[in-house]
């Protein structure tokens, strides 16, 4: 078996209560772009962990190139010429470009920096990566897709054979995404094996060559991506048959009457009026590049950043909002995007997380009524369906489906009118996704009104009455459900306006 | 099975700290037979009984992650304060021992809300702020008290803090006590403590849940600055002088009890029965080194390692619990 590259057997990993990985095996060829999926918590994470030396594993063995590999910290396996790009980045964000990619072997004239060879090795590893920035910027002038390119440039530009791509894709925008594709390409070329994690199954399609699923810690199977199609992804995932992807119902219907006006909405940098419309019952989408301003019209009505102008009507009643807490108080509740560090406070009880905007109606003169509170966020806990052993649970344990249903349980609780979610279902496995889309369902027959700001465009084609797309800061188009087509969306987040 | 983790889990997180000094008291008392006697019990309780106070409110202030180096300094200005209106002899005695109270409370919470609205006004650390305010608040209280230290307070007050009941339970370490309760009341039930762990954790998420995380944390200074007000009448009651150049250090006596009491500097984790056996540690720690005859620089040395000690402690007690949780 000369041409496997790494090769996993019987590999098992237990936490207390929890068991990540149970007798798992499977093989990496050499030069191939392998493709791991499978919802949160199938064990992706560990294994990948364990790979890159931050774990242990409990059982089995992994052979690198044939012989036995256990590494026992993370300089090991980077010694062995493993490399890993992470979701979030490790990068030092006020050095430079150059110190970034070669901070563990700055070239060197005795004991001072070589910096002319420093800039020329780095101008050649930029150019790897279609990188054309200039190697003595900090790094926190980049943006995010550049960052992102920067971090592979890292990876390879050292010994690296064996090169792991965790998620590389979720915040980039598609023409960055296929030149991402490219360079995957020109690398496996030159030899580079890839392991690439992700959630969105069409990518497996662009760029893998087999595909490995996990569930719930076991080896489900392995294909050649060839000999596989999404749904049976999707199945071998969530161990059942699913009709769609996405419900959409025929009812409720969305009301005539508005819910929720902007009008003239003027953020900071933008120079456009916005001006939108959403109805009672209605799940509007809003479609748009990332910078396009849609984040920040969201946050802006939101209160959570300031606007400069306009109007915000709820119920045809003009609103004053300068901070959230005036928006939450009419109603209005925003999801962010990043739930864990802006949604959940992860080391606290569920019930703590679930309370926390509506607290004051367990409050008796000051004092919390615990029993109350416990007691409504295991009612709320039970009708979402929120997979945890207790209330008491941190939830930093559970999983991104779950963490989601709990920031929403806040929202229900405190009876929001017009729900904002940013990017609902980011990180989130396929069977929570389409749990979480019936549950807005069930909110539109409330009377409420959802906003969705998704960079998903099968997502939002797949949820939405109406589409709305900003470009450039503004609102560029609205498309109605009977028309929605990728293209045409595109077509409008594009245009200059 | 569940029980057996429970206890430990309750013996990590709660009673982790209060193991240690029960050691330690053994261990002083197998040494040094004095230790253990009534007589330095009750002194014991005396020594901690001011540090625990400041303790009480710095706890809030670290909660949140911050930080308050002005409580040494505050404390002498109201000392001087409540010293100067309880010898104004123009005042009925009961009266103006009434206002001397109120004016170092009051003087205190001034201080800890102009810490507190400076830090949220301008998004400043409070570290700076509260640093400034050390200077401040020591030059304040120079100036107003002519550097001269103020004492012959009424006698029916200075009763006060040498009074013990039962013959070894100082009253001012009881209203210290009682103070310690208080906060861990406040903690632990009100929507106040919720919050104040809840920013601790994690503001940003708490902001956007529509709360106005501000008014919370400059609470929060304010309250330590109200025990900081209570710490100095108590420091009157036990040493009958106000004096402009006292307290000086206390800030780092409260912030070493609270972060042995195993509360985190990061903010959003800790508990106010923790401060109290974290104050208790460090007295207990001087008097004990003492009575075996150690010189001051060595007591200094010991007690300045038993600090580091127990924050590394600490981040296997993180560990364990996690493990069981």
């Amino acid at each position: 078996m000369n041409q496997d590259i790494l090769t996993i057997q019987n590999v098992s990993k237990h936490f207390p209560g929890v068991r990540a990985l149970s007798d798992v095996t499977f093989s990496i060829k050499k030069g191939e772009v392998h493709v791991l999926v499978g919802e949160n918590g199938a064990g992706k994470s560990t294994l990948i962990k364990i790979i890159c030396g931050i774990y242990r594993s409990d059982e089995g063995t992994i052979l690198l190139d044939g012989s036995r590999y256990a590494p026992k910290t993370p300089k090991e396996a980077m010694d062995a010429g493993i490399r890993v790009v992470y979701q979030e980045f490790n990068l030092l964000s006020y050095l430079s470009v150059a110190e970034n990619i070669f901070f563990d072997r700055l070239p060197r004239k005795g004991i001072i920096v070589d910096r002319k060879k420093l800039y020329t090795d780095t101008l050649e590893v930029l150019k790897r990566v279609g990188l054309d920035v200039d190697p003595w910027s900090p790094v926190e002038l980049l943006g995010v897709a550049q960052m992102q390119l920067l971090e592979i440039a890292k990876a390879i530009s050292s010994k690296c054979k064996l090169l792991i791509l965790d998620e590389p894709t979720a915040t980039l925008s598609p023409s960055e995404i296929s030149r991402l594709f490219d360079i995957i390409r020109t690398e496996k070329a030159s030899g580079l094996t890839v392991i690439y994690i992700s959630h969105h199954l069409n990518e497996i399609y662009d760029i893998g060559d087999r595909v490995t699923v996990l569930r719930n810690g076991s080896f489900v199977g392995a294909k050649d991506v060839g000999e596989i199609e999404i749904p049976q992804i999707i199945s071998m995932m969530v161990g059942r048959q699913m009709d769609s992807e996405y419900p959409f119902m025929e009812s409720p219907k969305p009301t005539e009457s508005p819910l929720l006006e902007v009008k003239n909405l003027r953020i900071l940098k933008g120079k456009h009026d916005i001006s939108f419309t959403l109805r009672r019952g209605e799940i509007l989408g809003v479609a748009g590049l990332v910078g396009s301003g849609r984040t920040e019209t969201m946050r802006a009505i939101f209160g959570a950043d300031k606007r400069e102008g306009g109007s915000i009507l709820l119920e045809g009643k003009e609103l004053d909002i300068k901070s959230p807490k005036d928006a939450v108080r009419q109603g209005i509740c925003l999801l962010t995007e990043d739930r864990k560090s802006q949604g959940l406070i992860l080391e606290m009880p569920l019930y703590a997380n679930i309370s926390l905007s509506a607290i004051d109606k367990f409050a008796h003169s000051g004092l919390i009524d615990k029993r109350a509170e416990y007691g409504a966020a295991e009612r709320l806990s039970g009708e979402l369906d929120i997979k945890t052993p207790s209330v008491s649970q941190l939830a930093r344990n559970l999983s991104g489906g779950n963490q989601q249903k709990v920031v929403l349980a806040k929202w229900i609780l405190r009876e929001a009118r017009v729900l904002i979610f940013d990017e609902p279902t980011r990180g989130i496995d396929v069977g929570a996704k389409y749990e979480i889309y019936l549950l807005l369902w069930r909110l539109l027959s409330e009377g409420k009104g959802i906003l969705i700001v998704s960079s998903d465009l099968n997502e939002l084609m797949g949820i939405c009455h109406r589409i709305v797309v900003f470009s450039g800061g503004g609102v560029s188009g609205e498309i109605l459900r009977a028309d929605f087509e990728q293209e045409r969306i595109l077509k409008y987040a594009y245009r200059v306006s | 099975m569940m029980d057996t983790k429970k206890i430990a889990y309750f013996l990590l997180n709660e009673a982790g700290i209060g193991i240690i000094l029960v050691l330690l008291c053994v261990l002083f008392s197998y040494f040094v037979p004095a230790f253990a006697s009534m007589n330095n019990i009750s002194n014991i309780f005396t020594q901690i009984s001011i540090n625990t106070v400041i303790a009480v409110g710095m706890t809030f202030v670290i909660l949140l992650g911050g930080i308050d180096l002005s409580v040494g300094s505050v404390l002498a200005l109201c000392s001087i304060l409540a010293g100067l209106t309880i010898t104004n002899k123009s005042l009925p005695v009961p009266l103006a021992i009434f206002l001397a109270v109120s004016v170092s409370i009051a003087a205190g919470i001034a201080c800890g809300l102009f810490n507190g609205c400076v830090c949220e006004r301008w998004n400043i650390h409070s570290f700076v702020v509260t640093l400034g305010m050390l200077n401040m608040a020591r030059g304040a209280a120079l100036q107003v008290s002519n550097s001269r230290t103020i004492f012959s307070f009424p006698k029916s007050f200075n009763v006060v803090g040498t009074y013990s009941i039962f013959g070894s339970l100082p009253v001012i370490f009881i209203m210290a006590v009682a103070l310690v309760l208080i906060g861990h009341f406040v903690l632990k039930k009100t929507v106040f403590g919720r919050m104040i762990y809840a920013i601790g954790n994690n503001e940003e998420a708490v902001r956007l849940s529509g709360h106005n995380t501000k008014h919370y944390k400059i609470a929060a200074f304010a309250i330590c600055g109200a025990c900081v007000g209570v710490a100095a009448i108590l420091y009157m009651l036990r040493l009958n002088i106000a004096s402009p150049i006292l307290g000086n250090g206390f800030e780092l006596s409260a912030i070493a009890a609270v972060v042995i009491g195993g509360t985190s500097m990061n903010g959003g984790k800790g508990s106010m029965i923790g401060t109290l056996i974290g104050a208790a540690i460090i007295g207990v720690l001087n008097n004990g080194l003492l009575l075996l005859g150690m010189s001051d620089f060595a007591r200094q040395i010991v007690t300045g390692a038993i600090i580091v000690i127990a924050v590394i402690l600490d981040t296997y007690r993180a560990k364990l619990s996690l493990i069981l949780s």
